[in-house]
């Protein structure tokens, strides 16, 4: 939020801004209406003129700590109080704690005839006294172009009108006057031509019987502003105004992951699951098990301890815990521990503004780590695919400006993985599954993608998503000869394979058996031959040894006989 | 002139001593002189100096003629410069002028 922005970059004096405390005005007018002049408040019946102006004037007075003037042309007193007090402002309080004087200003035409010169100090007494008596520093107008029905001489009101607007700058207060919009003009007396600071056209349309109010700043004189047409709402804490995108895109980056509560997928998205903060948009045919993704997700977050908000636009709460707890997901145990939050409503209940701002506050008060939108496409009904997307867009910005991670679902009714969503949403998020029919063989099965993950490594492969009483799993698809088999196909290929293996099995162990007998026959073989060798061996050895015996006998016979004839000779 | 009993309770409301807030009553008093001679009462209430009156009477234009008494209530606003204007405003006499 800026505040007064006494001194620019360049040192001189800029404009002072007043603080108009509604939300979201104060960011496009970058600071609030001038300070110290008027600033017109037109649009026709029923737009929330008097509304813009009670709120600046309550929020001047507690927040800002600027009392207020209400001088009140159409409404009284008593019933402003009571319209005003449906937003939780109680006025008469205020009045006596004397930060607002509420003033009615009250012209019966019938009681009044006009002779001749006047002028409207009496106006101008009235209010002077009533800035005085609180210390104003804010006034409202409402509407001021009333005296041009209660009085006659107009050329009389308009001087004195630019007069009161001189006389107010003067007095340095910051007013706000209203006025009803008219044919061709802003306002029906052309009030626009007397206060030219600030002008601020408030309009209601109704398209396809449902309303949108939308806000522009006219002209804003010394000030930079937003020229854009900004949707705003009124409910029971007042007017909020909507910036149609934010202006900058700066928020964090998250590299924490967030499990998706399946396994396999997470297995899918690099091992860890989506990134915190990131926007997931399932995308799939009916009957594809979106839901069952969100609500796996869901009940993943909080199982971690963490909180979650479900939006639901087509199935009532009840409906959704029923149908997941078929699948062994207990959605309302985390409801009963407040963990899990679900908002259903059709999208009809309101228009897209509305739903977005529903969305918003809910957000800011649970403050939830996930977010559920189931489905995206039914908002479709109640706005241009235009219009979504806008709103879309700055759910996502809102959701990543907290750092929350965001789960859509969106119905595709054409079975064309190229084809992009209806919501056109697909290039703004994250990380998109895509759930897709393969219908093969008189069966229909569900194969889901990763069609796009940013900034991590994801698989290409499409997985057969398969949802069973324990929840939810990815099996890997059979891809053979025949093309991806799923279902039954790819279960029956599984048998075939099993029964190839078994039979394998049985041949290879048979051969081996075969070997293993051959090499018996052999080693057996081998060891006769061996014998065989060693008598052979022996019988050469014995042949050999008695050679050698021989020999030796006969070297010892030959020695004794030399020795005897030796022996003769000695003797 | 039937209703002789009653008395014109008049309110002259004026912001200062300016030339209108002047005119108006020198020509209030005199058409009272005139018309209503000893059966009116003129109360001129200063806003300067009595801001809080003003929203009572609902006053917004200077200078502004209250008539309160007799029914109805009627407010004249202006310097009263217009005689007939006034006669009708305050009541008095309409039918004479038609004679």
């Amino acid at each position: 939020m800026k505040t007064t922005s006494s001194d620019s970059i360049t040192g001189l004096p800029a404009l002072q801004k007043a603080r108009t405390g509604i939300k979201g005005l104060d960011e496009i007018t970058l600071g609030g209406f001038p300070q110290g002049r008027p600033t017109l408040i037109c649009g026709s019946a029923g737009c929330g003129k008097t509304l813009f102006s009670i709120e600046f004037l309550v929020h001047g007075a507690l927040q800002f700590g600027e009392p207020g003037v209400f001088v009140a042309f159409e409404e009284k007193s008593e019933e402003l109080t009571i319209n005003v007090a449906s937003l939780g402002f109680d006025l008469n309080q205020m009045q006596k704690d004397k930060l607002i004087k509420l003033d009615h200003v009250h012209i019966e035409r019938s009681e009044i005839e006009e002779t001749g010169e006047y002028d409207l100090d009496g106006l101008f007494i009235r209010l002077g006294h009533a800035i005085d008596s609180i210390g104003a520093k804010r006034v409202v107008l409402d509407t001021i172009e009333s005296l041009f029905s209660g009085l006659n001489n107009e050329a009389i009101i308009r001087a004195e009108l630019r007069r009161l607007f001189e006389w107010l700058k003067d007095r340095n207060v910051t007013t706000i006057i209203t006025g009803e919009r008219g044919e061709g003009l802003l306002t029906r007396q052309g009030l626009e031509e007397y206060v030219s600071d600030c002008v601020i056209l408030l309009d209601h349309r109704v398209a396809n019987k449902i309303s949108t109010r939308l806000l522009r700043i006219v002209k804003y004189r010394g000030s930079v502003h937003g020229t854009n047409e900004y949707p705003f709402l009124i409910d029971e804490d007042g007017i909020s105004v909507l910036p149609v995108t934010s202006l900058t895109l700066s928020h964090d980056a998250s590299s924490k992951r967030i499990s998706s509560g399946i396994p396999a997928l997470n297995k899918m998205l690099g091992g860890e699951g989506f990134f915190e903060g990131s926007s997931i948009l399932v995308s799939g045919t009916a009957g594809t098990g979106k839901t069952s993704i969100a609500g796996s997700f869901a009940n993943e977050t909080c199982l971690n301890g963490d909180r979650c908000i479900y939006f639901a636009f087509e199935e009532s709460p009840k409906q959704i815990v029923r149908n997941m707890r078929s699948i062994g997901i207990d959605l309302q145990s985390h409801i009963d521990n407040n963990l899990l939050k679900f908002h259903a409503s059709r999208p009809t209940l309101n228009g897209l503004e509305m739903h977005l701002l529903s969305i918003n506050k809910m957000i800011t008060q649970f403050k939830p780590k996930t977010v559920i939108v189931d489905p995206i496409t039914n908002l479709i009904t109640v706005g241009s695919v235009s219009e979504v997307k806008s709103v879309l867009i700055r759910l996502i910005d809102f959701l990543q400006a907290e750092g929350t991670t965001v789960l859509f679902t969106a119905l595709s009714l054409n079975d064309n993985i190229s084809e992009q969503t209806d919501e056109s949403v697909s290039s703004l998020v994250d990380a998109w599954l895509l759930v897709r029919d393969i219908e093969m063989n008189g069966e229909r099965n569900r194969g889901l993608y990763v069609m796009k993950s940013r900034g991590m490594k994801h698989s290409n492969q499409v997985r057969e998503f398969v949802i069973s009483d324990n929840g939810l799993d990815l099996v890997d698809v059979f891809l053979g000869p025949e093309g991806v088999l799923t279902g039954s196909a790819r279960e029956a290929q599984q048998l075939l394979e099993q029964t190839g293996v078994v039979l394998r099995d049985h041949a290879v162990s048979r051969k081996d058996r075969e070997i293993e007998r051959k090499k018996m026959v052999l080693e057996a073989k081998i060891e006769s031959l061996k014998e065989e060798f060693a008598s052979l061996q022996e019988e050469l050895n014995k042949t050999f040894i008695e050679e050698e015996l021989k020999k030796e006998v006969f070297e010892k016979n030959r020695h004794e006989l030399s020795q005897i004839r030796d022996g003769k000779k000695r003797d | 002139m039937e209703e002789t009993a009653e008395i014109w309770e008049l309110r002259l409301y004026v912001a200062g001593k300016t030339t209108k807030s002047v005119t108006a009553l020198a020509n209030l008093r005199k058409y009272c002189e005139e018309y209503l001679k000893d059966k009116y009462v003129i109360e001129v209430i200063d806003l300067l100096l009595q801001p809080q009156l003003a929203e009572g009477d609902q006053i917004l234009a200077i200078p502004t003629l209250v008539k309160k008494v007799p029914e109805p209530i009627r407010k004249i606003i202006g310097d009263l410069s217009n005689e007939e204007k006034v006669l009708v405003g305050l009541n008095i006499r309409p039918a004479k002028r038609t004679e």
